[in-house]
């Protein structure tokens, strides 16, 4: 008689409210849920889109006009060089931020990156 | 701070020597001594975290412990099984930042990833394990990542030199984005601190708009903290994101 509440521990039910318990936890991850295809903004803000893309342009920029006036400097063609790589820079820039947000074959481990 | 009626928030990023005489004789200076103290800072977290070695974890050992899985999984999901090879490189530059942050919100210490000298070090110290890693694994073969697939001949000439600035300027993408989100925060710290300074010494009517300053500095400082834990994940997982593109290459 007393044993009774003890018998009845290991019910079907168990393995579900423990799971949902788990779940409360956070010890079980959510099911993966496929947040489009640009998996990238997800976890991103405003701000953070804005400061990454600026970046993203900038810096390839910064990297080909630094080239191009090293180049023209060694070379002696003055303004040639840099305004080619002022060009292949601000295109290097707009590759960059396609890769950022190009839709991503969903192959292989999800790359996520949250950046600012 | 502010000299003088006029605010000076780029002073505090100056260097000076520090450890009195024998620093200044080797050019030693607070910079330096905060890596130290950042190094010194995980080494003691991990050192006397995982000396107790017990089962159930105390809460030491449970801060060791999630630090270590945190950056473990995030090389096994960003690089993938081979993550595991670079999870202490990954392990020492995410913590080195992330302490190097967080020391520079504290009053009195110094923040040394505010310099982009040193941002712009760690920076090519990743991209030049990064292409070594490259090479290594893939030999000439890694050169065939300037160029892209599906693409006529003719277009080559112009989109490979693209691809390798765009490979390059990750040089300075990295560097600055770490460098400027610090900078940009203690600059405001400062703006605003000297706020309450002026305004609170330039009446009684001036008090409620230099309290208002006060309080946004209090948001500030909360605001920093999440900045610098989540630009040393950025960093990190930027790290892991350019080894995987090293080690499995397109």
């Amino acid at each position: 008689m007393s044993e009774e509440p003890g018998a009845d521990r290991p019910s079907p039910s168990f393995e579900a409210r423990l799971k949902a318990a788990r779940g409360r936890q956070g010890l079980d991850a959510p099911p993966p849920t496929s947040a489009g295809n640009s998996g990238d903004i997800g976890g991103m803000s405003p701000w953070g889109i804005g400061l990454r893309v600026g970046i993203e342009l900038v810096s390839a920029l910064v990297v080909a006009v630094a080239i191009g006036y090293g180049l023209d400097r060694w070379f002696g063609t003055k303004p040639i060089l840099t305004a080619v790589f002022v060009l292949l820079g601000g295109a290097a820039g707009v590759l960059n931020v396609w890769r950022l947000f190009a839709p991503r074959p969903t192959r292989g481990p999800k790359v996520q990156d949250g950046g600012r | 701070m502010a000299a003088g009626g006029s605010i000076d928030a780029l002073s505090q990023f100056k260097l000076h020597s520090a450890l009195g005489p024998i620093g200044a004789s080797v050019n030693f200076t607070q910079a330096n001594l905060m890596m130290v103290v950042a190094s010194v800072l995980v080494l003691g977290l991990l050192w006397l975290g995982m000396r107790p070695r017990a089962m159930v974890p105390g809460r030491l050992q449970s801060a060791a412990e999630m630090a270590y899985e945190t950056v473990m999984n995030m090389c096994l999901e960003t690089i993938g099984e081979e993550g595991r090879k670079y999870f202490p490189f990954v392990f020492t530059l995410f913590f080195f930042i992330l302490f190097g942050n967080l020391l520079g919100v504290f009053p009195y210490f110094f923040t040394f990833t505010s310099h982009i000298a040193v941002t712009l070090a760690l920076t090519v110290f990743v991209v030049g394990l990064v292409t070594f890693v490259a090479i290594r694994i893939h030999g000439w073969h890694f050169f065939s990542y300037f160029v892209p697939q599906g693409v006529p001949a003719a277009l080559l000439p112009l989109l490979v030199p693209i691809e390798i600035l765009s490979y390059v300027s990750r040089l300075i993408s990295l560097s600055v984005r770490l460098f400027a989100n610090m900078m940009a925060g203690h600059v405001m710290l400062d703006v605003f601190g000297a706020f309450v300074i002026m305004l609170g010494t330039a009446g009684v009517i001036f008090w409620l708009p230099a309290g208002f300053s006060l309080a946004v500095n209090v948001a500030l400082i909360g605001f920093e903290l999440l900045v610098a834990t989540l630009q040393a994940y950025v960093f990190a997982v930027l790290t892991c994101i350019y080894l995987h593109d090293a080690v499995h290459l397109h």
